[in-house]
């Protein structure tokens, strides 16, 4: 090795930042609160040979984490066999073609070239979700799709900007199909602009030290960052690790989607098998091959987060295509939900499969629903008509070191819920409550968090409503002994009568008239060990705060719990009985 | 006016470590200085002993402004006053749900504990519209219920926290009357009362932290003014808010959430006051200390100030305080070889205890102060807060054995390479804050102050591009000049939240009217002399469908609609370089920062003129080794005594009683008026 380790280190924390920068630089001028306020989004620096990760910025979205450097090898592909249009500097293509390396339509891809000497020294890349990208519901989370072309508009990559400006052709071409285009040149210029801002950081760090030390570093970072990972692999025994997790229904077909995955540990190195997971699906609950990459090394990064994010901390997991199922999706299946909920069930097969052989460094699994309720409503005497999203969080899983958080965030996701303030500004609705859901969290020596429980009453002229969720069927798993989090739960009262869906966590289109509610309650994190061996006092101070009845301290902890006060010898009768 | 104060003051702050002061005549424009160690029990004798160190008589001062840690630490460390909440029905969990995030993007693991525990939060009947409308009258049968709930629990302090209070607040103002007559204290804080701003997290949070830590400030600051009152001192104390302004104690703790983060606010006001006397009015503040260091943004002279600030994961602050940020690393920072074979710093800390290898406490790890001892950038005898000798040789075996050997470089290369990442990451941490305040840091000069700010300051600003570095004649007392110079401020803010279309400007003058009546009043009751008084007004504003909000300067309070069109435009121009004439405004919050500014204290008296020496040789006392890659001979200078009109060139270094600084070869500084050093860096990147 030429290069010095202190360079080395300076060159990584300099790439880190021009990634950070251009993160900053999008969320801040971006118009879409999906990427200025809820940063999903994301930006990196890519190889110019094959479009391998060579740096992420740390606040992108993690389901991003994986997913650009394929849209980006796919592109070089593209422009080297004469599909896709030779570059010059100051190109930018736009893709948001899921099947070319991509999750769904709303997350659009920007890649530019960056040049030196004549020559692509790397490509820089962002994501960004886009309200909307057209489509048969605005938002494009359709439960019904049943192909592609129902879900928006989809662009393979052609370049928007041309030597710096944008082609206002194509940029109509994408406004007349899509809804509220007029404010999607914000977002346009703010996700073009923060690649501009890389490539100016990018080239100052390569005239400080030179084109050659710069590649230098990072062909070495990647080995390291490879090797890094391959030890924290060692940990695990060799061996065989399965697990399995379930979609409640692609939303079309009422039947629950099986995740198989089977991990084979072989020294340093991780064999993900997905073999015997369900065929494709006619609703939009198929992934797309990158997205189910991305959702594998997202949750790699979640058990192991020292490990940088780049192409060599992938090296070492190999995932078998998942030919035949509806985690390698083809053209023209519908996709819209692969990037919100299938992602995170993919990582629950994770968690779940290494929590036994990683007891100390894998939780139980979390909620991993993004809860994406959506009304769309018509005020007419106000002659207005809106789009409400309610995403919410649920509790996480227990963990070696502690019980599991309340109301997460989804397992892809780091964004913020809105205030119910901002709801009832905005939207002619009420919420009667915005609650811990008590008794969610699945039981165990470590118990899951607490899920949420909201309810909304529309207080004026009609909607249709929504709801693209899941752990509807089965709660998130327990793990070594202890118990599911509660199942999630939508239940509709029109009319003053009350229902739960048909799919139970998804269904489109429920019409609704002013006076009408919707109550949901998420999903509870998944309990760690068993559950008899919680302190007695933890689930006294639980049931003290009215997480938990009695009922159910006694039930599912087997503490016996009265006037508020432990009784120790009936526990003790109890707990042991259990054995 | 003989009831107004202005001839002998002091400014007093009681930091992690040291309680500083600073005395200041008038009359004789002469400064004395004492620091002393902190008394965390009591912080109140740190401050007489800083009283008595400076041979300052209480009874002969005509105003003490003092910058307490009190509540800071109380919400820090959590040791906070039992406090009950009252809130809307269905919304007891708010302040336990947050806003639905985790700690780190990346691990599905964590801890948060609310402020106010579940069985403190009760729910009463009663329900407001967005708009101001009332929905469910409020149940006062139920309010009292609960109150009696809460005064039995023993809780010492109140939240009344309802849903949208801030766009009518009389469900919370009846039920404070009711509170009155039920609660044994005056410990009561209503929710929009501190800030009337939609999100019930926030604001929530932000009543929360009032209410528990009101009794504390309370208790502490009484007995501070009982303390003073035995010395002979019956004016007024003044107690910093993290605004940068000061209030009368006998107030403070109505509003006590304002005085969280007062300390790092007072030296950013330091900083300001410091660089307008100097001449440079656009400055990036570097505060390092021994574990962590803080920076913080001024513009024109004027401190960036935040409305939103979260102190730490999910607690949030909305009351507007000095921008300041955190971005890790500090002496204490430690140095080691990571799995990969790469060396790091940071962003674990050896804090205070056992804290570096230098301290002589246990401390094993290579640290940055070690780094700097080292490379004889730092004097071994005049180390502060030591509590045993420990030798170089063993620095050097501990940087040599845990740093060299894997590296494959000798121990004080090893300690270079510490500095140089160091360096780097300091730099992409201010340069991340600077970017994301929309400016470029290479507008700026850097401030460089705390004890090891000038250390690094140099380098750090040559990493940046930065071409000047300011260290002022005292950086080790920088929050009490903060303190000493002070504002009196009182800011306001209303939402008005519409388009500006159909904004009723009557109604955003009526605003501006009443702040300014309001903070006019407030100043004129804290009977303290005042030079000149201003009035800033500013207004919030974002283009329909955005969330971020840009803050726009207005030249006065009665702005037409559209001189708000053409300044919003403009500011946002500025700040993005894009033109949006497609997408309307609208009009978010109507601000007013009512600022009383005291007679200018002449800053030249911080270094005793008499103790000046007339070449800088005679102000040299040597010349050590330091490492500048590779080791050079460097000469060593006393800061008093350097002559009023010095030059130096780098490589120097220049000792004072609580802090060291070292120019690098090709730097060059000169001495203002004022005792600034003021230093040109070379070859910035």
């Amino acid at each position: 090795m030429r290069i010095d380790p202190i360079t080395l280190t300076v060159i990584q924390s300099g790439l880190q930042q021009v990634c950070d920068e251009m993160d900053l630089s999008f969320s801040r001028a971006a118009f879409s609160p999906v990427i200025a306020e809820a940063n999903d989004r994301s930006d990196g620096i890519y190889s110019a040979a094959d479009g391998s990760l060579i740096a992420q910025g740390s606040q992108g979205l993690p389901v991003f984490v994986g997913t650009m450097q394929y849209s980006t090898r796919t592109l070089i592909e593209m422009i080297a066999d004469g599909r896709g249009a030779a570059p010059k500097p100051g190109d930018i293509y736009i893709v948001n073609d899921p099947y070319l390396g991509g999750t769904h339509l709303m997350d659009v891809r920007f890649a530019m070239p960056v040049y030196r000497n004549g020559e692509i020294f790397c490509w820089l890349s962002n994501t960004g979700h886009w309200p909307d990208t057209g489509g048969a519901v605005p938002g494009g989370f359709s439960a019904s799709a049943s192909a592609v072309e129902q879900e928006g508009l989809r662009l393979p990559p052609v370049r928007l900007f041309k030597e710096g400006v944008m082609d206002a052709e194509i940029y109509a071409i994408i406004c007349s199909n899509i809804r509220v285009a007029d404010q999607r040149i914000g977002d346009v210029k703010a996700q073009a602009a923060a690649l501009y801002v890389g490539q100016s950081r990018l080239e100052r760090i390569l005239d400080r030290y030179g084109d050659a030390t710069v590649q230098e570093a990072i062909e070495e970072l990647r080995a390291r960052a490879a090797e890094q990972m391959r030890a924290h692999i060692g940990e695990i025994p060799e061996g065989q690790y399965s697990a399995t997790a379930y979609v409640d229904s692609d939303g079309v077909v009422n039947a629950p989607l099986e995740i198989k995955l089977n991990i084979t540990a072989q020294g340093d190195r991780l064999v993900f098998d997905f073999a015997g997971s369900s065929p494709p699906c006619v609703g939009p609950m198929n992934s797309v091959l990158a997205t189910t990459l991305s959702s594998v090394y997202l949750a790699m990064r979640h058990i192991f987060p020292d490990v940088p994010i780049s192409a060599g901390a992938f090296e070492p997991l190999e995932v078998i295509r998942p030919e035949g199922t509806f985690l390698d999706a083809q053209y023209p299946r519908p996709v819209s939900g692969c990037a919100a909920e299938v992602s995170q069930r993919i990582a629950e097969a994770v968690f779940a499969a290494l929590v036994e052989a990683l007891p100390d460094r894998v939780t139980a699994s979390p909620a991993g629903s993004s809860g994406n309720f959506a009304l769309g409503g018509e005020v007419p005497e106000e002659g207005r008509s809106y789009v409400m999203y309610q995403i919410s969080g649920g509790g996480y899983g227990g963990y070696a070191g502690g019980d599991g958080i309340s109301n997460g965030c989804s397992t892809i996701g780091i964004s913020k819920a809105p205030p119910v303030e901002i709801m009832e500004q905005q939207f002619p609705v009420l919420y009667h409550r915005y609650a811990l859901r008590e008794g969610s969290g699945g039981a165990g020596a470590q118990r899951g968090g607490f899920g949420l429980d909201y309810e909304v009453e529309l207080l004026k002229g009609t909607a249709r409503a929504s709801f693209v969720m899941d752990h509807g069927r089965f709660g998130p798993q327990g793990a070594l002994g202890g118990a599911d989090g509660m199942v999630n739960s939508v239940r509709v009262t029109r009319g003053g009568q009350m229902f739960t869906p048909e799919h139970l966590s998804k269904a489109q289109d429920i019409a609704l008239l002013a006076g009408d509610r919707v109550r949901v309650g998420t999903p509870g994190g998944g309990g760690y060990g068993d559950p008899l061996t919680r302190s007695a006092a933890l689930v006294a101070e639980d049931v003290r705060l009215g997480r938990y009845t009695p009922e159910q301290a006694r039930d599912l902890f087997g503490v016996v719990i009265a006037g508020g006060e432990i009784d120790t010898e009936q526990t003790r009768a109890l707990r042991q009985g259990h054995r | 006016m003989s009831d107004k104060t202005s001839g002998a003051f002091a400014g007093i702050d009681v930091g992690g470590t040291f309680t500083d002061l600073i005395h200041y005549d008038s009359a004789t424009a002469r400064v004395r200085l004492a620091k002393v160690p902190t008394t965390l029990d009591n912080q109140a004798n740190g401050v007489l002993a800083a009283l008595d160190a400076a041979g300052v008589d209480a009874a002969a001062l005509d105003l003490i402004v003092h910058g307490t840690t009190t509540t800071t630490n109380a919400v820090l460390e959590r040791h906070l006053c039992k406090t009950g909440l009252i809130t809307t029905r269905g919304f007891r969990d708010v302040l336990e749900l947050g806003r639905r995030t985790r700690p780190q993007a990346y691990g599905m693991k964590g801890d948060f504990k609310p402020l106010i525990p579940r069985d403190l939060r009760l729910e009463v009947p009663e329900r407001m519209l967005a708009d101001g409308s009332e929905y469910l009258p409020l149940d006062e049968d139920a309010l009292r219920g609960a109150l009696r709930r809460l005064v039995g629990e023993g809780c010492e302090a109140l939240v009344i926290h309802f849903l949208h209070a801030y766009a009518n607040p009389a469900h919370e103002l009846r039920a404070g009357e009711i509170a009155r007559e039920e609660w044994p204290n005056g410990n009561i804080t209503l929710g929009h009362a501190l800030l009337s701003e939609s999100r019930e997290y926030e604001r929530g949070v932000t009543a929360a932290v009032n209410a528990s830590v009101q009794p504390l400030l309370r208790r502490y600051v009484e007995r501070l003014a009982d303390q003073l009152a035995d010395r002979g001192y019956d004016r007024d104390v003044l107690v910093m808010n993290g605004n940068g302004g000061m209030v009368s104690a006998r107030i403070v703790a109505e509003e006590a959430a304002k005085t969280v983060m007062s300390g790092p606010a007072s030296g950013v006001m330091a900083a300001a006051y410091t660089g307008r006397r100097a001449g440079i009015r656009d400055l990036l503040t570097y505060d390092m200390g021994g574990t962590s260091t803080d920076v913080a943004m001024i513009r024109g002279a004027d401190p960036a100030v935040s409305h939103e600030i979260e102190i730490e994961y999910a607690m949030p602050i909305h009351v507007p305080m000095v921008d300041v940020r955190t971005v890790g690393a500090g002496g204490g920072s430690i140095a080691r070889v990571a799995p990969s074979g790469l060396l790091q710093v940071g962003p674990d800390s050896a804090g205070s205890t056992p804290g570096p290898i230098c301290y002589g406490r246990g401390g094993a790890e290579p640290t940055i102060s070690d780094a700097n001892l080292l490379l004889g950038r730092m004097n071994p005898d005049r180390l502060n807060a030591v509590s045993d000798v420990v030798s170089m040789g063993r620095i050097e075996a501990i940087f040599a054995e845990k740093l060299g050997a894997p590296l494959g470089l000798s121990a004080h290369e090893a300690a270079a390479a510490v500095l140089r990442i160091a360096t780097a990451k300091m730099a992409d941490a201010v340069r991340m804050v600077s970017v994301s305040l929309g400016e470029d840091p290479r507008d700026f000069a850097l401030f460089a102050f705390g004890g090891a700010g000038p250390l690094h300051a140099v380098a750090i600003a040559r990493e940046l591009g930065v071409p000047r570095v300011l260290v002022p004649a005292r950086p080790g007392i920088t929050n009490a000049l903060g303190c000493a110079v002070a504002d009196l401020r009182h800011d306001y803010v209303n939402t008005v939240n519409t388009p500006l279309d159909s904004v009723d400007l009557d109604e955003v003058h009526a605003h501006f009217a009443r702040q300014e009546a309001d903070g006019r009043a407030a100043i004129d009751a804290e009977r303290v002399d005042i030079a000149e008084l201003r009035v800033v007004h500013s207004v919030d504003m974002q283009f329909i469908g955005q969330t971020h909000l840009l803050r726009v300067p207005l030249p006065h309070g009665t702005p037409t609609r559209q001189a708000l069109q053409a300044l919003f435009e403009e500011a946002y121009f500025r700040r993005f370089q894009v033109e949006l004439p497609e997408i309307r405004p609208a009009l978010v919050n109507v601000n007013c920062s009512v600022i009383g500014r005291r007679a200018e204290i002449d800053l030249s008296a911080l270094i005793d003129a008499g103790g000046r020496r007339e070449t800088l040789s005679d102000a040299q006392t040597g010349s050590r080794k330091v490492w500048f890659d590779g080791w050079m001979d460097t000469p060593v200078y006393w800061r008093d005594h350097l002559p009023a009109t010095a030059e130096l060139h780098g490589p120097a270094i220049v000792e004072q009683m609580d802090c060291t600084m070292v120019l690098e070869p090709g730097d060059f500084a000169t001495q203002d008026a004022d005792g600034n050093l003021i230093v040109t860096v070379g070859g910035a990147q």
